[in-house]
């Protein structure tokens, strides 16, 4: 299955919505997308992965390369899963003390610590 | 003698190839329903890595997964052909170490600590023909019959 990417906006927040599997094939096309929108000025993005199958360790370069760059622009990234076996990769690499991760879209776009 | 051998070249889009094959034999070898995911994870890492150690040194030589079904235990060996201490260095470093320092292309280290956090039998040598990262998980005593 391949990557899809979506985006929207919910208020001062860019919702990413990502489906599919992110692995070193893909992760290239996510990349792209979260340069593109901090380049464009987007500097709270969520990422919403609940409809993610498949992550690996290059996706999760991906996103702490998103969150270095929209923390050069005071900005913020927050992740949505509820998906044990994405949350596990994120556990045993200690990334959960780097990410906020949320339970839910609403949750995250709301959330301002 | 191996069960299955793959061999593909280095591009990145195989690695999913890989990571389908290595999951359907260790289904078929016995391998727990609930570590398939486990196992789909940690080959894919030491694909991406060995995929990634070959461009990175311009060699075209495939890259090589060798899956070994035996009695009590499913082996996956990974190998590249990139010599000397850059084929594996034996000691991951902690994957929020390598992804926050600002100057480390920490994607291989982080793989690297994400086989050694799934995988509880896992070793990693490097010589002068390669590394390989080799992978062992426990099988349930009887094989999915047809």
């Amino acid at each position: 299955m391949d990557l899809s990417l979506s985006t929207r906006t919910v208020g001062d927040r860019t919702v990413v919505e990502v489906g599919g599997e992110i692995d070193v094939y893909t992760a290239p096309k996510l990349r792209e997308q979260l340069v593109e929108l901090v380049n464009d000025g987007s500097y709270h993005l969520v990422v919403d992965m609940e409809r993610v199958d498949f992550l690996d360790s290059t996706g999760l370069g991906v996103l702490v390369g998103g969150l270095k760059r929209v923390r050069a622009h005071e900005g913020s990234l927050r992740l949505v899963c509820n998906q044990e076996r994405i949350l596990k990769i994120f556990r045993i690499t200690g990334l959960t003390k780097v990410f906020p991760i949320h339970t839910s879209v609403d949750d995250a776009v709301q959330a301002t610590d | 003698m191996a069960t299955v051998e793959l061999r593909f070249s280095a591009q990145p889009e195989h690695v999913r190839t890989a990571r389908l094959v290595a999951a359907a034999v260790a289904r078929r070898a016995g391998v727990e329903e609930a570590v398939l995911d486990e196992v789909r994870l940690a080959v894919g890492e030491a694909c991406s890595r060995a995929v990634g150690l070959h461009r990175s040194n311009g060699l075209t030589a495939p890259v090589r997964v060798v899956l070994i079904e035996e009695e009590k235990v499913f082996s996956i060996e990974v190998g590249d052909e990139v010599p000397g201490p850059a084929g594996g260095s034996s000691e991951p470093v902690p994957a929020m170490d390598a992804a926050l320092d600002p100057d480390a292309d920490g994607e291989d280290e982080m793989g690297l600590a994400v086989i050694s956090g799934l995988v509880d039998d896992v070793s990693v040598t490097s010589g002068e023909s390669g590394g390989t990262i080799r992978m062992r998980w426990p099988v349930a005593g009887v094989p999915d019959l047809p």
